[in-house]
């Protein structure tokens, strides 16, 4: 069993999807408790391959038995354990909250976020260049039909931005990939690394041209700027489960670039050595006052929302460009970003459907029902999003200042860190008085009142009151899990344990091999 | 035969780009599929490309680089879903906004 524990995560929603796909004629309850339940026991196993590779293993997943670097292999490290399981239990909230009614709105919505989850795994576990193309198509495909589900005029012209966007980061990202193999003679990610320690000069050129066209689409995924143009739109008008789960799509643009920045261009890459690096510390750092200043000017929750995504993915990138310290609070921060930026797009849908007439646009509207709840949760949310203390987002920005101090530019990263947290904590301000203070006249009580699902349902509950839980327990067992990340930056500072891992496996960790 | 191929490519992805900028959803999906045929060259392109011989290691010694064509095989698929989604898209788009260009504008904005 713990052979094919690797493939399980990726098996798990596959299978599940196409079964919800055969089943799409029958009762929904059956197929929602199906999505569930396949949900439920795929954190099961990443539970369970998280407990594996916490020892410092490294298992690697021989698919046919060829051995690499022919045949295809499914890594499973710490780091990619770790988004496993953070993808799981961020879209067991979504799929919660999305089983309150979304899924009716259109078909085939099960099918679809089980191939989401599908891409996702796929691409955390992939040793492989090629196929982590082909599982950005996979997950990219089910976003698409996500992203779509439910229609309007809005969200297709978002969506259609997103698609064209998508598909020209792909056909980089396939130059990319030719360019590495062109001047590297391999696609297997342990064999790039080994090769590009030793790139013949005459392709050196070309070999520095792919990894920084690499850098390019991964930072398109990651919205880094200036490629996050197309991210607020299309997160604002994708339905709210949905962004939600969108939460963790930007930060696999950021697993991409700290698993090349470390693997195929850390220090030992000889000549490629440390390409990222001119390009990530400036690029992260100017995303941050920009990213501020945009949650400064927009008007409504769901953009404001989405600038916060890319402010904490400046945050997220700035932390993965410096050193061991700073991927351990990343890959501390990580987890915390994702789960806030997911309960405060839940939360924005909740208070929009209690609006009657301004949903989430930051405007005067009638007094909702139940202020106090949804004021107290957005009060929390804000403080959770904007890394204030006791939360765990202060610890992980904490411990990004920590690793950045004695760098060469330090006072730019804590005077940008810094103030775009200000001025992220005045828009977080600005929204919360604007929804919950700039009422208006009492009778707008009333019609609220009146508004059909204007009670708080059990899913939005469970799923805002769950992504809280998970942050509290993020927050409380900060010492286990900071250890963790620790152990996790510094595996993947040695990329000679990753590679020896898959080119030259010890006996014991070679599954199937036995007759 | 190098030169040839990188003229088609460059030629190929340069009407691509010029088509995808139109911002007329028609254009776009045209200059798209552009690129995406640019892309498939230059993937095969980056095997090194070989005269007459087989795409499997028979023992002879002479042999193409299979990886590639197997890679451009798979990009190939890929485009095609890619293709008939975007397609699909730019219709339901035509028919929720009303026209074709890329932002939902009508003639007299986009010549505003």
């Amino acid at each position: 069993m713990t052979d094919h524990l690797p493939i399980l995560p990726v098996l798990i929603p596959f299978l599940a999807g196409l079964l919800l796909l055969a089943l799409h004629d029958r009762p929904l309850a059956l197929r929602r408790g199906l999505g569930l339940a396949a949900l439920v026991l795929q954190i099961g196993a990443s539970l369970v391959l998280l407990q594996a590779v916490a020892g410092g293993d490294i298992l690697v997943y021989r698919l046919g038995d060829w051995a690499a670097p022919w045949g295809i292999v499914l890594v499973a490290d710490r780091l990619a354990a770790w988004m496993v399981l953070i993808t799981n239990l961020l879209a067991l909230f979504a799929l919660v909250q999305a089983s309150a009614g979304l899924d009716l709105r259109g078909r085939h919505f099960h099918v679809l976020f089980q191939m989401q989850l599908f891409g996702l795994a796929g691409a955390f576990l992939t040793g492989d260049l090629f196929n982590l193309f082909v599982f950005f198509e996979i997950l990219l495909l089910a976003s698409y039909g996500l992203l779509l589900h439910g229609g309007g005029a809005q969200r297709v012209k978002a969506g259609l931005h997103y698609v064209v966007l998508n598909l020209l980061g792909s056909s980089l990202f396939l130059l990319a990939a030719g360019l590495l193999y062109a001047s590297l003679g391999s696609l297997n990610m342990a064999d790039l690394a080994q090769r590009s320690a030793s790139v013949a000069p005459e392709n050196l050129g070309l070999a520095r041209a792919g990894g920084l066209l690499l850098l390019g689409v991964f930072a398109l995924k990651a919205a880094l700027l200036p490629l996050h143009l197309w991210l607020p739109a299309a997160y604002a008008n994708a339905p709210a489960a949905v962004a939600a789960l969108f939460a963790i799509m930007t930060k696999v643009g950021a697993y991409a670039i700290v698993r090349s920045h470390t693997l195929l261009f850390g220090a030992d890459a000889g000549p490629l050595a440390n390409l990222f690096e001119p390009w990530l510390i400036p690029l992260a750092l100017a995303s941050l006052p920009l990213a501020a200043l945009g949650a400064l000017a927009v008007r409504s929750l769901g953009r404001l929302t989405a600038y916060l995504v890319i402010l904490s993915l400046g945050n997220l990138l700035l932390a993965f460009s410096l050193g061991q310290a700073g991927i351990a609070a990343g890959l501390y921060y990580l987890p915390h970003s994702t789960f806030a930026a997911a309960l405060l797009f839940l939360l924005g849908e909740a208070i929009a459907r209690r609006r009657p007439f301004s949903a989430d646009r930051l405007r005067v509207d009638a007094d909702m029902p139940n202020l106090p709840l949804w004021g107290g949760l957005f009060f929390l949310a804000a403080v959770i999003m904007a890394g204030l203390p006791p939360f765990s987002g202060f610890l992980g920005k904490f411990l990004l200042l920590r690793a950045a101090s004695g760098h060469d530019a330090m006072i730019w990263i804590w005077a940008l860190v810094l103030i775009s947290a200000l001025l992220a904590i005045i828009a977080l301000a600005r929204a919360g008085s604007r929804l919950f203070f700039q009422t208006s006249v009492t009778e707008g009580r009333a019609l609220a009142g009146t508004l059909p699902g204007s009670a708080a349902s059990v899913h939005e509950l469970v799923a805002l009151f769950g992504l809280f839980g998970l942050i509290l327990l993020l927050t409380l067992l900060a010492g286990p899990a900071l250890e963790f990340t620790q152990a996790t930056a510094e595996q993947l500072l040695q990329p000679a344990l990753y590679r020896d891992a898959i080119l030259n496996p010890a006996p014991v960790h070679s599954p199937g091999t036995a007759p | 035969m190098e030169a040839l191929l990188a003229l088609c490519i460059g030629l190929l992805t340069a009407c691509g780009v010029y088509l995808a900028l139109r911002g007329r959803t028609f254009s776009l999906v045209l200059g798209l599929t552009l690129i995406s045929y640019a892309v498939n060259l230059f993937l095969f392109a980056m095997g090194r490309l070989t005269l007459g011989q087989p795409p499997v290691i028979d023992g002879s010694g002479q042999h193409a680089d299979p990886l590639p064509q197997a890679l451009v095989l798979t990009a190939i698929v890929i485009g095609f879903a890619m293709t008939a989604f975007v397609i699909m898209l730019a219709i339901k788009a035509k028919a929720e906004l009303g026209n074709d260009h890329v932002d939902g504008l009508s003639d007299k904005d986009a010549h505003d």
